[in-house]
């Protein structure tokens, strides 16, 4: 009898680790950036023509990199928690990627759009959801051709990046931000790397 | 509803699988040496996107840029160690479908064996034990058992 036991007990646990494993969230791909300095780039500044941002601007400063697209579904869905976060004045500056936002639109058949045409025409849908939406950015830097996303380990809009003041990346969220992990997440890490 | 799921799946196989071998045949063009390596390269590395594809085969997006990365690095001479290095710095161990042998992945790689003898330990002392059990039950037959064996053997024959 007593080896029934032990075969049941066996199996229970096999359930139990496929019960915690199903029900892991495989999205949530452990960023290896954590830890490390966040990659160069110096993109063009939304809106101000002529004008590059780079993260070494931002030195000295705890600030959080957005990745958003005006396509992103999702984006809309986080955006009034990132508004009101700026509203309230915390001091944190939030600075929008705008990830490939013609190229990523799978609506948009890239074939139609002259090679000179791409640039204007991702400003203008940028800015243009910006205006309708709220434009939480401190400024928005565009990545057009996604490079810029490929060092940062982007693979799903939106994703948000706290960055210390020596410009290490401290965390990674991918999906919307909702008003529960900004306050319990991100704001105590913000605190803590403001100390 | 279940039903409609499997044929959403079933829909989105197809139609990925369609798509993909239009793409890849689109970039099997100008240096066949390039593409083989790319080739071998982007089924070693998963598609963040949809996760349970290689980027060889999905069409997502982002594969497709990291197609187009893989093919830039190949044309600047880069080995694949580093190529699969480059693609490990940003998006972790996950993007490998072989990952590799570490104190984490420990229990992944050697869980399989562990079980094997585990099973193989377990199989050797039942059948001893069951070997001990039949032997203890194994005695010639009595003269009158033999008998009853003879007489019933005989009955099948007259059959």
């Amino acid at each position: 009898m007593n080896r029934y036991y032990w075969i049941l007990g066996a199996f229970a646990a096999l359930v139990i680790l496929l019960a915690v494993g199903l029900n892991l969230n495989p999205r949530e791909v452990p960023s290896p950036l954590v830890g490390k300095p966040a990659p160069a780039f110096k993109l063009a500044v939304l809106g101000k023509e002529g004008q590059t941002m780079s993260p070494e601007d931002m030195k000295g400063k705890v600030w959080l990199l957005n990745v958003w697209a005006s396509w992103c579904v999702s984006c809309r869905q986080e955006h009034p928690v990132l508004v009101d976060f700026s509203r309230r004045g915390s001091g944190t500056p939030i600075v929008g990627l705008n990830y490939k936002e013609l190229r990523g639109d799978g609506s948009i058949d890239m074939r139609r759009i002259a090679p000179d045409q791409e640039v204007p025409l991702a400003l203008q849908r940028a800015n243009g959801w910006l205006s309708e939406h709220g434009d939480p950015y401190q400024l928005t830097v565009m990545d057009i051709d996604g490079r810029v996303g490929i060092d940062y380990g982007v693979y799903g809009v939106p994703e948000t990046y706290v960055i210390d003041k020596a410009g290490i990346i401290r965390m990674k969220h991918t999906g919307p931000i909702s008003p529960q992990i900004l306050s319990d997440k991100i704001l105590p890490l913000v605190a803590e790397l403001n100390k | 509803m279940i039903f409609a799921r499997v044929l959403f799946f079933a829909l989105s196989l197809l139609s990925t699988a369609v798509f993909a071998s239009a793409a890849n045949e689109a970039a099997l063009a100008e240096d066949p040496v390039a593409e083989k390596r790319l080739q071998a390269l982007s089924k070693e590395l998963r598609c963040l996107v949809c996760q349970n594809e290689t980027i060889a085969d999905s069409n997502a997006e982002l594969a497709v840029d990291l197609r187009r990365e893989i093919r830039g690095m190949i044309r600047d001479g880069r080995s694949d160690a580093d190529i699969l290095d480059f693609m490990v710095t940003r998006y972790g161990d996950f993007v490998l479908y072989r990952p590799p042998v570490k104190a984490i992945t420990l229990l992944l790689w050697g869980g399989p064996l562990m079980l094997l003898l585990v099973g193989i330990i377990a199989m050797r002392s039942y059948l001893k034990r069951r070997g001990i059990q039949v032997a203890a039950n194994d005695k010639p037959l009595s003269a009158e058992e033999a008998q009853r064996a003879q007489s019933l053997l005989k009955e099948v024959d007259q059959k």
